[in-house]
């Protein structure tokens, strides 16, 4: 229609219609673009488009300042009131209004490497599994879809699961042993997140191992060494960084691990003493007392609790992603 | 230089095979545990009534989880509205625009934001929308979701497009199609498959997530689909009832579990499923 | 009497500081076939690149001098209605995946949000079918994806393609590269028909090709234009020395 400058432009052609007429004189040319040419408005064009691409991304870049910002500020009480010793305080106490870290740190800390090795245990054999012994076929698809499926599993139904099969095991072996049969606790939580972090090692480590070159085993073999040794002294050694970085992933993710962690870590504000003791992790003691922190600086201690993690989370996951670049490895 | 005896190494060589092969089995039965309690605990708590009565108040038998059901679905469905367009367009950008600086602190921020931990990201929509708001409500927790499914859906959109060949956007281009239009109606189009993979596997990741929401959807015992208003789902209906001193509620948990479970395995199993048929061959 | 089509007026084109054609001047004869010939790396893609303002989607690309469409400078005008107006068909055959053979060939009106009437669509889905040989082939199985095809076949389809937006002039680079010889030649019969719809343009490292096909035939030869003239003329009494050590093989 004339004068119509939308995106759809509704073309009469004649060119189907001078075919249909017996009478049309072939050297008629119909063309389109005559058409076209008059009314012709580019709508939506590539220079916008362009812009909004672009804009797009400047979101993404601001969406992640104004989170760290808003940490930050949020945090800003706390920050003032209690300064570098927030980090050093061993006392959480809101009804006091003392809020020192520490504790959560050490929990933190202490949980989320003993998971990490539980976790090498298990996955580093697996890895090695399916990137040297089983590298295709039934048994590979297998494992590896089982796998996946522990890194699927949501993080609540750990927790439950930790909560109700793990802690009556870990009560009993704590009879055992004569100590306070709490059943939860670090050692409980640190068994549960090692679960929950297999994954994460085992599939780059799968990869590194699986990208060691044919060559290299191959000569070690034709030297007569046997498969333990080969990947002992060839392929282990070559793919360590990538290795590695898989493990660094893992305690980027056991870092931040929050609901299996706060269900079966006992909830104690005080430094953990033994790997029984119940405690809690900067995540957990956010969970269990965000909603029913009163006052300013109850709030921001616990926001500052956030940004703790924050930055130590970060670091320790662009840490990983450097080290797996550097190998030349898709993490 | 004393030289290890064949024999010995041999042994070693096939005690260490079957040290590997009891450790990965080990590692798989932590799995086979979950999936079995659940299974075997949650099954028989699935009735009707279950899925669709309200939680009933502590002492009184029954009740259900549907309240849970239906605000699942909402934030899910407020969390993908929120991320899906910004998502895809950056994932567009990112894959349009290989090189420069921007790109570069574009896919720096996205590493970034997808090892924020869950509850960080509670925090910050805590901050950002609940108290504003001045209220706990499903939208601050499907904008806690959104922050964590964008991450996802833009290295997925990326990814996919970056395999999509030039000589696609040559054809178009050639045939005087504007770029715009290139991208969304040829490029994007071609890549459908992949990025609908990408976002229905970040649905069943923040399905199954609680932290985020403890302080911003928070839960209830009512049933509402007003998005100011706090909402109940699934996993905090687990984590609250399971952290209960009343076994009643347990065991209603761990019918929620295994609701949970199947809603999200079963994405992920669909994916695996329906992404071979859904492939386009170029 | 033949009439100029595309007139190419002391053409450069560069990307960043390398010059890819130097001062091409050129006329291109209406409802004739122009084979475009010369070594690899001569310019000859480049070349008809420029005349649909493709090469300009390189972000270091640039032109100066003018190509003139019907007299009107292309370069005047908005790059989009040029490649409406001017097809280009491509090396490797890249139907659409996602659509079927019959979304294929109306897909230049599809995409650009152009309605047409069911009839119309048929007609010009039929039509464009036919003119590209492809018509007998596919009737049947119109509503496929256009990926199960042959190579040969999926050419066609892509010519099929083009020719539904009624260009004024075809832009064959290399067209028939990638296909056997049996494609190749089903390829090369239709081009000779094609000629009384379209102008054509064929970019070929074929020699053979060049002189089985064409009526006009330009010599390129590192960014320039060495010779143009009738093709039987060019192949048999070339005037310049290089279009002759190219013609007998002194280099490729």
């Amino acid at each position: 229609m004339p004068g119509n400058d939308t995106d759809d432009i509704s073309v009469e052609l004649q060119y189907p219609m001078a075919l249909l007429k017996e009478s049309a004189t072939p050297d008629v040319p119909t063309k389109i673009h005559a058409r076209v040419k008059a009314r012709w408005k580019s709508g939506f064009s590539e220079s916008s488009f362009r812009k909004i691409l672009y804009f797009t991304g400047v979101c993404v870049l601001v969406l992640l300042a104004a989170i760290f910002l808003s940490l930050v500020i949020a945090s800003f009480p706390a920050i003032r009131h209690f300064g570098v010793g927030f980090l050093s305080g061993s006392t959480w106490d809101p009804v006091r209004g003392e809020f020192g870290a520490l504790p959560f740190v050490v929990g933190t800390l202490i949980v989320s490497f003993l998971a990490l090795i539980f976790s090498v245990f298990l996955s580093l054999p697996t890895s090695i599994f399916l990137g040297e012994y089983f590298t295709r076929g039934a048994t590979c698809t297998f494992i590896k879809s089982m796998i996946e499926l522990l890194a699927g599993v949501p993080s609540v139904i750990y927790g439950f699961c930790g909560l109700f099969l793990l802690t009556p095991l870990v009560r009993s072996l704590e009879v055992k042993l004569g100590v306070a049969p709490y059943g939860v606790g670090i050692l409980t939580a640190a068994l549960v997140l090692s679960v929950m972090i297999i994954p994460y090692s085992a599939s780059i480590g799968r990869e590194v191992i699986n990208l060691v070159p044919a060559d290299l085993k191959e000569a070690a073999f034709s030297l007569g060494a046997t498969r333990f040794e080969v990947i002992r002294k060839v392929i282990l050694p070559y793919a360590r960084s990538g290795i590695f970085a898989g493990i660094l992933l893992s305690l980027g993710r056991a870092l931040g691990e929050t609901m299996a962690v706060t269900m079966v870590i006992g909830n104690s504000n005080f430094i953990p003493t033994s790997i029984f003791s119940p405690s809690n992790s900067l995540a957990s003691a956010i969970a269990n007392e965000f909603t029913e922190a009163t006052g300013r600086l109850y709030l921001s201690s616990l926001i500052e609790l956030g940004l703790v993690l924050f930055v130590i989370t970060t670091v320790i996951n662009v840490l990983g992603k450097v080290i797996v670049r550097q190998m030349g490895v898709e993490g | 230089m004393r030289e290890f005896p064949v024999r010995k190494r041999i042994l070693a060589d096939k005690l260490f095979k079957a040290i590997i092969l009891l450790l990965s089995f080990a590692c798989i039965l932590p799995m086979f545990f979950i999936l079995f309690f659940i299974t075997s605990k949650g099954i028989s708590v699935i009735n009707w009534n279950f899925l669709t009565q309200l939680p009933k108040p502590v002492g009184e038998a029954g009740g259900g989880i549907f309240n849970a059901l239906i605000g699942t679905l909402m934030l899910i469905a407020v969390s993908t509205l929120l991320s899906v367009p910004m998502g895809v367009l950056a994932g567009i950008f990112l894959s349009e625009y290989r090189k420069g600086r921007l790109v570069y602190l574009v896919r720096l921020s996205i590493e970034t934001l997808q090892g924020i931990p869950s509850i960080v990201i509670g925090i910050i929509a805590y901050v950002w929308i609940v108290l504003p708001v001045g209220s706990f409500s499903a939208l601050s927790g499907g904008v806690a979701l959104a922050m964590m499914m964008l991450p996802v859906i833009i290295t997925v959109t990326e990814e996919t497009l970056k395999l999509i060949p030039d000589s696609l956007r040559e054809a178009s281009l050639a045939l005087g199609v504007s770029y715009p239009r290139t991208i969304l109606k040829v490029v994007l189009l071609s890549g459908l498959s992949g990025i609908l993979t990408g976002i229905l596997l970040s649905v069943a990741r923040v399905a199954g997530e609680t932290a985020p929401l403890l302080f911003t959807a928070f839960g209830s015992p009512f049933m509402g689909f007003n998005i100011l208003k706090p909402v109940n789902t699934l996993p905090l209906i687990i984590f609250n009832y399971a952290t209960s001193p009343y076994p009643e509620w347990h065991r209603l948990a761990w019918g929620a579990s295994f609701v949970l479970i199947v809603f999200v395995l079963g994405i992920n199993l669909f994916t695996k499923l329906v992404t071979r048929r859904w492939k386009v061959q170029f | 009497m033949e009439s100029t089509i595309l007139r190419i007026e002391y053409f450069n084109a560069f990307y960043g500081q390398t010059t890819v054609l130097k001062d091409i001047k050129l006329s291109i004869p209406q409802n004739k076939i122009t084979a475009i010939m010369g070594p690899s790396g001569c310019g000859k893609t480049t070349l008809i690149r420029c005349v649909n303002r493709m090469h300009e989607l390189n972000p270091d690309a640039r032109v100066s001098g003018r190509i003139l469409l019907d007299d009107e400078d292309i370069y005047a005008r908005d790059p989009i209605i040029v490649r409406r107006q001017i097809g280009m068909v491509f090396q490797k055959p890249n139907p659409f995946p996602t659509m079927s053979i019959y979304e294929n060939v109306i897909a230049g009106y599809q995409l650009n949000g152009i309605h047409l009437s069911k009839e119309e669509k048929e007609k010009i889905v039929t039509e464009s079918l036919r003119k590209a040989a492809l018509w007998d082939e596919v009737k049947e199985s119109l509503h496929r994806k256009g990926t199960f095809l042959s190579g040969g076949q999926q050419q066609r389809l892509c010519i099929a393609r083009a020719l539904a937006m009624q260009p004024e002039i075809l832009l064959l680079d290399e067209p028939t590269s990638a296909l056997d010889p049996k494609a190749t030649s089903h390829i090369e019969e239709l081009v000779a028909e094609l000629k009384n719809n379209v102008t054509i343009m064929l970019v070929t490292h074929n020699m053979a090709q060049a002189a089985r096909v064409s009526d006009y035939t330009a010599f390129l030869y590192l960014g320039e234009l060495i010779e143009f003239g009738a093709t039987g003329t060019i192949f048999t009494a070339p005037k310049d020395k290089k279009t002759e050590d190219y013609l007998t093989g002194k280099f490729g």
